[in-house]
């Protein structure tokens, strides 16, 4: 296993257009990234750099501290898997996972070494002697899983793996993938643009636009300290509200009313004229259903709702609001960008499933001012990121990483002994 | 539901009614024919018969029924060694995966159960050999296939030459060109997919006892850089000698079944360089020749075999009349008095597991072989007799082209 550097990598293809533009990304040996971003970013022309299938304009591809810029695909020794998931039927589970070793002339026993140690890890182990035939999609799925393991290879790419399997398999394989990954503490780079696969799967999310890397942070500090516009819009569903505000000392004037901001955020939007204050749905409520300590650290107003949306556990209410046109075009464009087809002159907001609120009725909600972002319209950068508090959460989604990397060695250490004990094993079966 | 079909579509409509709501795996029996030559897949494919024509339906995602109906239809406007697209089924009902409908590929067998016929040992180099032609040829249409296996190539003869063809480009990747990392991993997934496919057939005791696996798989990259480099190369050569080392480069590029499209001489300090651009379609000039001729459709090299039958035939004529004979009149004599009889005279019980064009081509085969154990020419009608007694029926029935079957009804 191997950690992967990329130092200021470009990739231009013949119409000199930049697909890739300058990036930098450390990904640590044993860490789950996440490429993600709209369509056309640049996400699998990266990945297809990692893999060799792509020559690289510019910069240098370092896997395990070795430069493999000019090596081919299979002397980098990666394992792109789901690539091959025919099962082919005369050959018992057993063959079917060991034959990219057969192939590689590997002796009997080593096969039988690493075939056994990859049905562990899959728990196919007792469907090694069976024909293909008669598997589950999850585990036929698994065999093509166990092909990527016995290689031993340095680290596993996924490119949009998922994409093309029905809703409840790509389920279970989500958490099948993420089990395994943090089973074998393999390096792995996953691309999607699917939001719930890259806020669940990944340590650590790089978001792309346009070929350049916006931020890389843990999926928590990508949604509570956004660097920017566009990281904002593309992390959360349904996604932040973006509401006109002019700052008035400590005070930003909204259509939902004022918002007090602390010293320090007020000092940091101070000297601008218009502004985008960013709040997720879930920083709202019906004000009628807040706990009386809760008030204070938020602002109430009143507005008209528009639709209401019950899904039983959540609810929500969309309130449309005014915006000048210079922003309503802003916004425009970065929904277009983010290739979302609402334009957003119309706050969604998560309020309590048993709160009364009525479609087409004013109401009064609480927004929780302590989480509120504030952006430049302009520049699109986020003036009250905190910068610290940040990089405190993606330190602590390091540690419970390397934790649960040694749990689990532990765990599949005493698996060898004695009879399993939960704990990392039992995770998403 | 919906259909989308390319033109022209008359197949379509006898398509049309058959129950595209049900899933194809609860299609009834008798709506189905069975195709013992089929390679392994993941999806359901099965085939049926509409009107004496006969397509291939595959069950899969929408997005990648539409993908490769897309590319289907390109290859095939390319004059690529694929099969041909008729058209998607989407919008089935409850939320039912599309169908993707190909029309099946005549007189075709996949290499899966080529390999694993009492032959497939003795024929493997040739058998690989035009695999590798055709990964050639996709790649230097910029095409990535990503699943290169002996279920995914079809196979036909042409004129006793083997010619590969592509079915399946759900994993196709279409690039302006390919880099050479692309390659490289194509061909190292085709090994993988052909030595995994070999040992599946091994275990069932299905393949030929001298086949290695590992050696097979082992010796395509071998073959296909080989063949890559043969067709892609710049050479340099001394001025004086320019002349017939181009035509020597472009004789071994029609042998290896290439056409060549461009050809820029350049002269440098060392000579002349030489670069050749081969062209992707498959080499059609005999065969456009026959269809003139006769209304034929054929493969090329049966084209160049039938052509130059047509050719001694019409010097014939025009030796018994002792005049010119136009070569439109003589193809259409040689149809009706040569070809046609020849095929007409097929056992009913043997047609079908040949292409006529085949058949002829083999006619004529043993006609030579006949006359020269005899020292005189013995003549097409009696070679065909013999033929028909002595070597079709040597040929598996259970390589019956399904539309002759259905024919049968
Ligand atoms: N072979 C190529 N030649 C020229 N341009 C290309 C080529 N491949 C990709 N591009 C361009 O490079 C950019 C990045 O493409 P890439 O496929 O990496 O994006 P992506 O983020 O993976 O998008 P998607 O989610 O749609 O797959 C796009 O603008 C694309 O049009
Ligand atoms: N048009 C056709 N003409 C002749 N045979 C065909 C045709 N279409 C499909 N077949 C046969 O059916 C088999 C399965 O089809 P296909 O390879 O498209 O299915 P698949 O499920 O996509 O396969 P894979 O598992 O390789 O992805 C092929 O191996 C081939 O033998
Ligand atoms: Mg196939
Ligand atoms: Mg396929």
């Amino acid at each position: 296993m191997a950690s992967i550097e990329m130092k200021n990598i470009v990739k231009q293809y013949g119409d000199g257009f930049p697909a890739v533009n300058d990036v930098s990304l450390d990904i640590a040996d044993g860490e789950f990234m996440i490429l993600v971003g709209p369509s056309g970013c640049g996400k699998s022309t990266l990945l297809r750099m990692i893999v060799g299938l792509e020559d690289i304009t510019s910069g240098d591809m370092v896997i395990g501290g070795k430069r493999v810029n000019d090596l081919a695909p299979r002397d980098r020794n990666l394992s792109m898997v789901f690539q091959n998931y025919a099962l082919y039927p005369h050959m018992t589970v057993f063959e079917n996972i060991a034959f990219p070793l057969r192939l590689a002339k590997t002796p009997d026993d080593e096969v039988r070494r690493k075939v056994e140690e990859a049905s562990d890890v899959l728990e196919l182990k007792e469907h090694l002697e069976r024909k293909p035939a008669n598997l589950s999609g999850g585990q036929r799925q698994r065999v093509a899983m166990g092909r990527a393991i016995v290689r031993d290879a340095e680290a596993f790419l996924f490119d949009e793996p998922l994409s093309n399997l029905d809703a409840k398999l790509r389920g279970q394989m989500r958490t099948e993938i993420s089990r395994l990954q943090r089973r074998l503490g393999i390096t792995t780079v996953y691309v999607t643009h699917d939001q719930t696969e890259a806020m669940t799967l990944g340590d650590r999310v790089c978001v792309l636009r346009k070929g350049k890397i916006q931020q890389v942070a843990s999926p928590r500090e990508l949604y509570e300290q956004p660097v920017n516009l566009f990281v904002a819009g593309f992390i959360g569903s349904p996604p932040m509200n973006f509401l006109p505000a002019t700052p008035e000392g400590n005070r930003l004037k909204t259509p939902f009313g004022d918002i007090e901001l602390d010293e320090k955020r007020a000092a940091a939007v101070a000297g601008h004229d218009l502004l985008l204050v960013g709040i997720r749905p879930e920083y709202f409520e019906d004000a009628t259903l807040v706990d009386e300590a809760k008030r204070p650290v938020g602002s109430t107003f009143r507005a008209r709702v528009d639709v209401t949306e019950w899904l039983g556990d959540s609810q929500y209410a969309y309130i449309p609001y005014d915006a000048p046109d210079s922003i309503r075009a802003q916004l425009r464009d970065l929904s277009k960008e983010l290739d979302s087809e609402e334009l957003r002159t119309q706050a969604i907001v998560s309020i309590d499933a048993t709160s009364r609120i009525r479609e087409g009725r004013e109401a009064e909600f609480w927004l929780d001012s302590r989480k509120v972002h504030v952006f430049d319209p302009e520049t699109g950068d986020n003036l009250t990121r905190d910068a610290e508090a940040g990089a405190e959460l993606t330190r602590l989604a390091n540690e419970d990483r390397l934790e649960q990397m040694e749990d689990s060695h532990a765990g599949s250490r005493a698996d060898e002994g004695q009879v399993r004990t939960g704990g990392a094993t039992a995770v998403g079966s | 539901m919906r259909y989308l079909f390319r033109p022209p579509a008359d197949d379509a409509a006898g398509l049309l009614a058959l129950p595209w709501h049900q899933p194809l795996e609860e299609w009834d029996q008798s709506l189905l024919l069975d195709v013992p030559s089929r390679g392994i897949s993941r999806h359901v494919v099965r085939f049926v018969a509409v009107e004496d024509r006969v397509y291939a339906l595959k069950e899969i995602d929408e997005r990648l029924a539409r993908h490769e109906y897309a590319l289907l239809a390109q290859f095939e406007a390319e004059g690529l060694p694929t099969v041909s697209v008729l058209g998607i089924c989407v919008d089935r009902p409850d939320d039912q995966a599309a169908i993707l409908v190909t029309r099946y590929l005549e007189y075709s067998m996949s290499y899966r159960w080529l390999f694993s016929g009492p032959r497939g040992g003795r024929s493997a180099d040739q058998l690989l050999d035009t695999m590798v032609v055709l990964l050639v040829r996709l790649h230097l249409a910029g095409i990535f296939w990503g699943d290169c296996s002996l279920s995914n190539t079809l196979f036909r003869l042409d004129a006793g030459t083997f010619a590969a063809y592509l079915v399946d480009a759900e994993t196709v990747e279409r690039h302006p060109r390919l880099s050479p990392g692309q390659r490289r991993y194509d061909v190292d997934l085709a090994c993988e997919r052909v030595g995994a496919e070999l040992l599946d057939l091994q275990f069932g005791g299905l393949l030929p006892e001298d086949v290695d696996p590992i050696e097979v798989a082992e010796g395509l990259p071998r073959r296909y850089e080989s063949l890559w480099e043969e067709v892609t190369r710049e050479e340099v050569f001394r001025t004086d000698e320019q002349r017939y080392r181009v035509a020597e480069r472009l004789q071994r590029l029609n042998e290896l079944g290439f056409d060549v499209g461009e050809v820029e001489l350049r002269t440098t300090e060392e000579g002349t360089r030489l670069r050749v651009e081969t062209r992707v379609a498959e080499p059609g000039h005999n065969r456009r020749e026959l269809f003139r001729l006769t209304g034929l459709e054929v493969r090329e090299r049966q084209a160049q075999r039938l052509l130059n039958d047509v050719r001694a035939f019409r010097a014939y004529l025009e030796q018994k009349s002792g005049q010119p004979v136009p070569e439109t009149i003589a193809g259409h004599r040689w149809l009706a008095e040569v070809y046609q009889p020849v095929l007409d005279a097929v056992p009913e019980e043997l047609r079908g597991r040949l292409e006529p064009a085949e058949v002829f081509h083999e006619v004529l085969e043993h006609r030579w072989f006949l006359s020269e154990k005899a020292g005189r020419d013995v003549g097409t009608t009696k070679a065909a007799r013999s033929y028909f007694t002595n070597v079709l029926p040597g040929t598996p029935q259970e390589l019956t082209t399904p539309s002759v079957i259905a024919g049968r009804g």
